[in-house]
């Protein structure tokens, strides 16, 4: 199907990080941060025509380093939080600070390809997540349901809950907790959970995940050895609120319940080399995306452990979503596990994948060498599970 | 008739030559004898047995009865010369002269003869007159005898007739007085237990005494009899039931019992109900042996005592049963059949709690005669009574027994594979130690092959005694056919392959922290061996099986090919999985090295890094362990001088057409679209892939799986210029070293390529080293 044809977008340089605009739930949008030593860094902001099928994009200045990770806030569509390599007197420090995009970009968007080197727009910085000498940050997340004031920062082996005040123009340290241990522990990722009133985070260093409680900072569970080797993902399903989808380099991904943590639920192990992303759909929990440096993305249909089982498997979270509810009803099939599909347009390493905000059935993936791809869940699995 | 007359045979024919001189000797004898014959008038016929001679009719046969001098003469004079006349008169003179003293002697000699036959008659005649008056004389005196005799007995016959009547009497008062003694003589035997005795009097007389009883005083003997006898049976109830004294001497008691007459019903239970108490005894006998204790005795006298004690009991009181009771009918052979049935299952209970112990042991031939036996003795029971199915629940328990035994030896092998396998571990361990690096690695295999298939052997050749000829339970249905299809091929030895390839595959399982634990080599073991069980051992481990155990049974059995599936599989999974920890020791050594350097402030390369160094020396290492037990596997033909050659691929030219112009802002596509079109020519690397069953192949996934490692972890830092050259040197020295043990060298290179380009990306002042300085540096090094 015509329709169903990847759409793909070329950056000029190499990039990693890649996330939709959570707050926009309209425009599918996403944001990408390239990393470069010799030029400036810039943030792609990604519009997407979906009935065109056409990539409208817009380029804002990022000088203050090359960006390695990027997060967008939940509750304003302008604000966003990157962490980036800041390299002075042959020292390499990774830094996070918040920024506000140009505001007249938003309506925009109609600039056209060959506009590309007119004088970008430059990000305006809110405010720093400035450790004060805590390292290296390697992840800045936002609280998923909030108003967009809360965040926690992971610098090196210390966890770090920010209060943003004054429309985010000041970051103060609400609490922070760090991890000891034996040798040099580091934060690798980490990923806020949505259930339980936002009050928890999980993190990963090495092969273990950690979960805290963000009001005491406390560490609530720990997967010692969740994979063979360094954890690189962890997402939380949207729709059951213990269940922890994680990914690393032993190539497999492995799907947790945080009250039991001795076994995986499921380990799928369809990729061949290290997995950098794992995604949950925000509405479809069963579709599972990943990413792996053997440059493939596959879907993963997740069906036996998702919130909408067909065996009416119920966890004891109520499901209250109408959707839910009708696919019950209809599907007779014995529940299934199966790759839905493994898209192969990249050619180098996959190091992000996400989910569109806006759509549904929609995700990015975005490769070292700078290629953006968008696809979309195939149309006959898309029916199979609305109706 | 030609043939026969031109070869003269060795036989001359007959007729056509003169009588050898060895025939004439006989030919005269036959002569006289057909004289005598003739003389005694024997007739012509018989005397004419000889085939061939002279014709007796021919007259000139000088011996012959029809001799005609006068043609005899003709015929001499017609047909003999002079000299041989001459010479037939003469011996004509000398035979007759012969014969005239002959028959002079002759006359002389029966003249004697005759003269004392003459003598001999008168003389007989003399003496036969003497004897003729001395008979006559005899018969005179017969005659007086006879009539003194007839008078003798004339005189005695009134006497006789009398004696005869008293005799008759007497023998009537003799039974008169037996029975008139009747009621003492069995208050005797009573007394003196002679019951027997006693029983046989009561018999006698009581047809008697029924037929006088209108007699008072045989009224009075029948009564006095009746009480005794009621007496008798009243003890031999009491005896009966004392039973201390053996089934032979109860069931004579029963005998005598019947004998009197007790009804045979109620005799019957209480015959039963003894020797139940019997038999529970010996019952219990055996319970006590089972004890709470481990058993003192071996199994097979256990069943050796159950076979005589309780099966012998059993077969006693069935035949006396049988023999006392045939008259009961079909519902006495039903009460005794029930009776058999009970005890029976609590005697097999008993059994088999004893066999229950045993299943624990290993000696299979003690259990199997310790069966064996048990299966026998109740093969009498068995036919005696086929009602109450004792053989068939024997047969049950021997097949249970034979199951459970199977299963046992299934454990049996499994926990010598993992034994070994232990031992594989140790032995892997030790080397370690003393610094050698598995050189016995081929010889482990052997051990364990050869320890496992020993294992295996043994267990058939101890399964088999369960159909050895001789056991009696051999010819059952079970043991012919479902014991050796689905108990010893199925559940046994493909049970146990089908373990053994579980077990190995459990190794692979768990990469995370129990998967260091497993050895690399052992893995590289047992995938080998899990090859060889596919290409060999498998078919000759079934074949064995099959011949051994001739399989009659029709039902479906594990081909070959699915096991052989199954093994060759787990050996893929294994020799991958060994991959993986392989590829990630080295990898985990590459990524410290890239990830705890200070790349910005690292000062201009002189050597190769000594990580490098290492990683060669474990490949190295590696490949020296999988060529122990892996063929080397093909390799794409390359040039010999590749090395050299492969280094302008990535040469400065290359770099700094891919790179150098990348980043001026007026091309920016265009590089990208270069990078992407040489991708395109490029195949797609698939790092963790499932590896063949050769060393080029192995290798070639280590160093995959290594490089591109080294490749992701590059792209996470930053480069300074030294940096950049210091990994240009890295890689061109594994370039140097790496290449040859892969199956295709330009993935050696795409990747090491990958890498420099890489680490290119990620420094912000990339001034690349002189590919000839580079070289100098990896050759010093």
């Amino acid at each position: 199907m015509e329709d169903d044809a990847p759409v793909i977008y070329g950056l000029e340089f190499q990039a990693r990080a890649l996330t939709p605009q959570t707050a926009e739930t309209d425009a599918i949008r996403f944001l990408v941060g390239t990393q470069s030593l010799k030029y400036d860094n810039q943030i792609h902001v990604i519009d997407f025509d979906d009935e065109n099928n056409i990539i409208n994009k817009n380029v804002l200045l990022h000088q203050a380093g090359e960006i390695w990770h990027i997060s967008a806030s939940p509750a304003d569509k302008g604000v966003l939080a990157t962490c980036y390599n800041k390299t002075a007197d042959s020292k390499v420090v990774t830094c996070a600070a918040v920024w506000r995009m140009p505001a007249e970009l938003e309506p925009g968007g109609q600039e056209s390809p060959e506009d590309a080197t007119s004088p970008a727009h430059a990000l305006e910085l809110l405010c720093h997540l400035e450790p004060a000498a805590r390292g290296s940050t390697a992840c800045v997340t936002w609280e998923p349901a909030g108003d967009g004031k809360r965040v926690i920062s992971l610098a090196d082996n210390h966890i770090l809950l920010w209060d943003l005040q004054e429309s985010s123009s000041q970051a103060m340290l609400a609490s922070s907790a760090s991890l000891e241990g034996k040798g040099q522990l580091k934060f690798t990722t980490g990923r806020w959970s949505p259930h339980h009133n936002c009050s928890q985070v999980a993190t990963a260093n090495d092969t273990a995940i950690r979960g805290w409680d963000t009001r005491t900072m406390s560490q609530i569970y720990c997967i010692e050895s969740a994979h063979g080797q360094l954890v690189r993902d962890l997402d939380f399903n949207p729709n059951k609120q213990y269940y922890l989808a994680s990914c690393g380099d032993d190539c497999k991904v492995r799907f947790w319940d945080t009250r039991n943590v001795a076994e995986p639920v499921k380990t799928l192990e369809e990729h061949s080399h290290w997995v950098w992303n794992v995604r949950y759909n925000h509405s479809h929990d069963q579709l599972v995306l990943t990413g792996s440096s053997d440059s493939r993305v596959i879907l993963s249909n997740m069906v036996s452990i998702s919130s909408e089982p067909f065996g009416h498997l119920v966890d004891d979270d109520d499901l209250s979503d109408q959707e839910e509810r009708r696919l019950e009803e209809k599907s007779q099939e014995p529940p299934q596990d199966s790759v839905i599909a493994t898209y192969e347009e990249h050619e180098d390493s996959v190091y992000a994948v996400d989910w569109s905000s806006a759509d549904p059935w929609l995700f990015a993936s975005l490769s070292y060498d700078g290629r953006l791809v968008i696809n979309r869940v195939p149309r006959a699995l898309k029916y199979h599970i609305l109706l | 008739m030609a043939a026969a007359a031109a070869a003269p045979g060795p036989g001359s024919g007959p007729g056509d030559s003169p009588e050898g001189p060895e025939a004439e000797a006989p030919e005269r004898r036959r002569k006289a004898h057909g004289m005598l014959k003739l003389y005694y008038g024997l007739s012509e016929g018989e005397a004419a047995g000889r085939p061939s001679g002279p014709d007796p009719l021919d007259p000139t046969d000088l011996n012959g009865a029809h001799f005609d001098p006068e043609v005899y003469l003709d015929k001499l004079r017609r047909e003999c010369p002079l000299a041989q006349l001459m010479d037939s008169e003469t011996d004509m003179v000398r035979q007759i002269r012969a014969l005239d003293s002959d028959m002079q002697t002759l006359v002389y000699e029966n003249y004697n003869k005759f003269i004392s036959a003459t003598d001999t008659i008168r003389k007989m005649k003399n003496d036969f007159r003497k004897m003729e008056d001395e008979m006559d004389r005899l018969a005179t005196n017969m005659a007086v005898i006879t009539d003194f005799s007839a008078r003798i007995s004339a005189t005695l016959q009134d006497r006789h007739e009398r004696i005869t009547k008293l005799a008759g009497v007497h023998a009537l008062l003799r039974k008169l007085q037996f029975l008139f003694e009747l009621p003492s003589r069995l208050t005797k035997c009573v007394e003196l237990g002679a019951y027997g005795q006693a029983v046989r009097y009561q018999g006698r007389a009581r047809a008697v005494l029924q037929q006088y009883q209108h007699l008072p005083s045989f009224r009075a003997i029948q009564d006095d009899c009746q009480v005794i006898t009621a007496r008798l049976a009243q003890q031999l109830r009491q005896r009966f039931r004392e039973g201390g004294s053996g089934a032979p001497e109860q069931a004579e008691c029963v005998e005598l019992l019947l004998a009197l007459g007790e009804p045979a019903e109620e005799l019957c239970e209480e015959f039963l109900a003894h020797a139940r108490g019997r038999l529970e005894e010996e019952l219990r006998s055996l319970e006590a042996e089972l004890g709470p204790s481990p058993p003192a005795p071996d199994v097979l006298e256990f069943t050796d005592h159950g076979g005589s004690g309780f099966v012998g009991g059993l077969c006693q009181v069935a035949a006396a049963y049988q023999e006392l009771f045939a008259a009961q009918g079909p519902a006495g052979a039903e009460k005794l059949a029930a009776f058999a049935r009970e005890l029976g299952s609590r005697y097999f209970a008993l059994v088999e709690r004893r066999l229950a112990q045993e299943q624990g042991g290993g000696d299979n031939s003690l259990l199997v005669r310790a069966l064996d036996r048990f299966h026998r003795r109740l093969r009498a029971p068995g036919a005696l009574l086929a009602a109450a199915g004792l053989a068939e629940a024997a047969t049950d328990i021997v097949e249970r027994v034979a199951r459970e035994r199977l299963g046992h030896h299934l454990q049996g092998l499994q926990a010598a594979f993992l034994g070994s396998l232990t031992d594989v571990r140790q032995a892997l361990a030790a080397p370690r130690i003393a610094g050698k690096e598995g050189p016995g690695l081929a010889e482990l295999l052997a051990n364990v092959a050869s320890s496992i298939l020993s294992h295996i052997k043994a267990s058939l050749a101890s399964v088999h005694l369960f159909t050895a000829k001789e056991v009696s339970f051999s010819n059952k249905p079970y043991f012919r056919g479902e014991f050796c299809s689905q108990g010893v091929r199925e559940s046994l030895i493909v049970g146990f392959i089908r373990s053994m390839c579980q077990t190995a595959q459990s190794f692979c399982d768990s990469p995370g922290e129990k998967g260091g634990a497993t050895p690399p080599a052992l893995l590289l073991l047992l995938s080998r061996l899990c090859l060889d069980y596919e290409t060999a051992t498998i078919s000759y481990i079934l074949t064995l099986t099959d011949e051994q155990f001739l399989v009659q049974d029709q039902s479906p059995v594990t081909p070959v090919s699915t096991l052989c599936a199954e093994a060759r599989e787990t050996a893929r999974r294994l020799l991958t999985h060994y991959v993986k920890v392989q590829g990630l020791v080295i990898s985990q050594m590459l990524r410290k090295s890239v990830e705890t350097r200070d790349w910005l402030s690292t000062l201009e390369p002189r050597n190769v890094r000594a990580v490098m160094k290492r990683v060669v020396e474990d490949t190295t290492a590696i490949d020296v362990q999988v060529g122990l037990l892996y063929e080397e596997g093909v390799r794409k033909a390359q040039s010999s001088d590749s090395s050299k050659r492969t280094f302008s691929v990535y040469s400065s030219s290359r770099q700094q057409g891919r790179y150098a112009p990348s980043y001026t802002p007026s091309a920016p596509m265009d590089t990208n679209l270069l990078s992407n079109i040489q991708k395109l020519f490029s195949e797609r690397i698939d790092v963790f892939s499932p590896v063949e069953f050769n060393k080029v192949s192995v290798l070639t996934g280590i160093i995959k799986i290594s490089l591109k490692t080294l490749l992701e972890c590059v792209r996470l830092r930053t480069f300074g210029r030294f940096g950049l050259q210091q990994v240009q040197v890295d890689c061109h020295f594994l370039q140097l070293y790496l290449w040859r043990f892969v199956a295709d060298e330009e993935l050696v290179h795409l990747l090491l390529d990958e890498v420099v380009a890489s680490a290119a990306l990620r420094c912000p002042d990339p001034v690349p080293m002189e590919p000839s300085v580079v070289e100098v540096i990896c050759e010093r090094g």
